[in-house]
């Protein structure tokens, strides 16, 4: 999940308009051109010779040859693809409420002016986000362990015996945990900056109206930030989709609960890298591109079209 | 940031509903993004106390557990202190142990930093601008394009461009971790909108009259006046190279090219391999000296990247 989050691509709308249209020239090509051009290289390229990689197979006798859609027919009868397609997306389904209710709650509550040391908050609840995966999740780790970490720690001080975090069935909530962790003052920064940019004139007619701090924020504040709560809706599911770094690091500590197949990027990384074969490992990522693509989109489409 | 320039505190915004207000007040020359000045709260405040500890809390496990040696780890409760304070002993050994090779992996990923977020915000604030104040053939459809790539799983991607990268010989060399960071859609979506607002057509056009060129435009007119847009993108190219570390995985075998977040990685892993040496206190003051670069960073540079991001989310 190192991908950077656009907070508002999702409606590419039209800028300003540039002072005068006969200054339509390929001028502006000079400037584009230098991102262009290793966005082809590091991007559309990649995916093109993905796709081209889809249809073919490679084995041991008979060498690379043509399959069609075979490789695409195999992935739909996969059940550990499946298996890993539903553990992110019940991943998806608790951790992605949470982490953005806590961001959204955490933003009106900076935004509503009644903090002790608002700034303070602010950028200690954001500090996580700079913190890299890697050390997350070591950290967390760490933390988790239950004959040396905090865990342990806590059961031997209180003679209590809590549920092994790194545990096959609370596995999933482990990583939610840290997900959540890294990524709620990232959101609640996104939530917040929304926040700040409602017109004044607006709370004062709500005032005028005699509306409590309730009604402001649901006839208010959520309908002005509703653009950045599907951009983080939709990021947080691209993010969940892929998830892979916390199971990958956190796999040696935990290998009985994390197996190669946990996450569907995890699968794809060990199908080709542990399994030389690109071919399928490719086709599964593309399947798995189409699917993440298709549920960003839907929540684009319900986010947008609920009435103000 | 300063609190919000009110003559009048008002105390009718926080009253209880049905409490009833008077004419209102006239408004400062600020806007506020806050009705009235409200009171402020205990409660809330300890309620978003929670969140806060939940954010510091292993921030500070970290800090605290720096100081400990590898027994001290296992032996003392984790959030607090123990006995004998090996912090500065961790550092020495974490810069000196197996020939120094942690000051390897922090030049690389200066390096990757450097040149790959370095490049990224270039290449963003170039195209930015273009997108924001040119009109050219294809400009819809470029930015419809990078937004819509936005989506493509990174191991999609991933399996392809190593087979790419290996099949140039790329692979193992750093230019397999800085080619794949120039590209920041974040960054160049953040610089359009910035370049848009941030950059009247008038004062390109009284250069263009002065007979400055695109190019003298570009660097003396435009580039000043995106500071704050340009240090947001900067930051967050810096903490997405920093943290990089799937893109690495695949691409660096050669532990010599390795970036701290693999290296951090590796040291963890050594306690599991067989006759491995486990030095978890130095993963730990390792993960310590990792991540104050960029929480000094974001401390620092606070008043650019929030008014940055503060700009982003205009055009929402």
């Amino acid at each position: 999940m190192t991908t950077l989050q656009p907070p508002a691509a999702a409606e590419p709308r039209p800028a300003p308009p540039p002072a005068r249209r006969d200054r339509r020239s390929w001028t502006g090509w000079g400037f584009l051109g230098p991102f262009v051009a290793v966005f082809a290289l590091v991007f559309l390229a990649p995916i093109a010779y993905s796709l081209y990689l889809s249809l073919f197979r490679d084995q041991l006798i008979g060498g690379t040859t043509f399959v069609g859609f075979d490789n695409y027919q195999q992935a739909f009868q996969d059940d550990r693809f499946w298996a890993a397609l539903g553990r992110v997306s019940l991943f998806l389904l608790v951790q992605v409420p949470v982490m953005l209710g806590i961001a959204l709650l955490v933003a009106l509550a900076l935004d509503s002016g009644r903090l002790y040391g608002r700034d303070f908050f602010r950028i200690s609840v954001f500090l996580p986000y700079a913190v890299p995966a890697v050390v997350a999740t070591l950290m967390w780790g760490f933390m988790y362990g239950t004959r040396f970490g905090l865990v342990g720690d806590i059961n031997d001080a209180l003679g209590i015996s809590l549920p092994a975090p790194l545990s096959p069935g609370l596995m999933l909530a482990s990583l939610g945990n840290i997900v959540t962790w890294e990524f709620v003052g990232y959101n609640m920064l996104i939530f917040y900056s929304a926040l700040r940019v409602i017109p004044h004139s607006l709370y004062e007619a709500a005032e005028i109206d005699g509306a409590g701090q309730i009604r402001v924020i649901t006839a208010i504040k959520l309908p002005a930030i509703r653009g950045a709560l599907v951009i983080a809706t939709i990021f947080s599911v691209i993010g969940s989709f892929q998830l892979f770094n916390e199971p990958s690091i956190l796999r040696p500590l935990a290998p009985n609960a994390i197996t190669t197949d946990y996450t569907p990027n995890l699968y794809t990384y060990s199908l080709s890298f542990n399994g030389q074969q690109h071919n399928y490992s490719a086709t599964v990522a593309i399947v798995m591109g189409l699917i993440t693509m298709v549920i960003a989109y839907v929540v684009q489409l319900r986010g947008m079209r609920k009435g103000v | 940031m300063t609190s919000p320039v009110v003559t009048v505190p008002d105390r009718s915004a926080t009253a209880p509903a049905g409490a009833s207000r008077t004419a209102p007040r006239l408004r400062g020359p600020r806007r506020r993004h806050t009705p009235g000045r409200p009171r402020r709260s205990v409660l809330l405040t300890v309620l978003t106390g929670l969140v806060l500890l939940y954010s510091l809390v292993p921030l500070a496990w970290l800090v605290i557990s720096a100081t400990k040696s590898q027994e001290g780890l296992a032996r003392s409760f984790g959030l607090w202190f123990d006995g004998d304070f090996a912090l500065w002993d961790n550092i020495a050994e974490t810069f000196t142990y197996d020939d120094g090779v942690f000051t390897r992996w922090l030049l690389n990923t200066l390096l990757y930093v450097v040149v790959g977020a370095g490049g990224a915000t270039f290449l963003a604030v170039l195209g930015g601008y273009a997108l924001a104040k040119f009109d050219f053939p294809g400009r819809r459809a470029v930015f419809a394009v990078v937004i819509g790539a936005v989506a493509v799983p990174g191991t999609a991607l991933a399996v392809p461009t190593f087979l790419m990268f290996s099949n140039m010989g790329l692979t193992n060399t750093p230019w397999a971790v800085i080619i794949p960071s120039l590209i920041s859609p974040f960054g160049l979506y953040l610089m359009w909108v910035f370049a848009s607002e941030a950059i009247p057509a008038e004062l390109m056009e009284a250069a263009r009259i002065d007979g400055a060129g695109e190019a003298r435009t570009f660097f003396q007119v435009a580039l000043p006046l995106l500071a704050p847009g340009i240090v947001t993108v900067l930051l967050f190219t810096m903490v997405a190279t920093w943290n990089n570390y799937f893109l690495p995985l695949i691409m660096i075998k050669d532990p010599d090219w390795y970036p701290l977040t693999l290296g951090l990685n590796s040291w963890n892993a050594q306690a599991q391999t067989a006759g491995g040496e486990p030095v978890f206190h130095l993963v730990v003051t390792g993960s310590l000296i990792t991540i104050l670069p960029l929480i000094a960073a974001f401390l620092l540079l606070q008043k650019y990247w929030q008014s940055g991001l503060a700009a982003g989310s205009v055009k929402e």
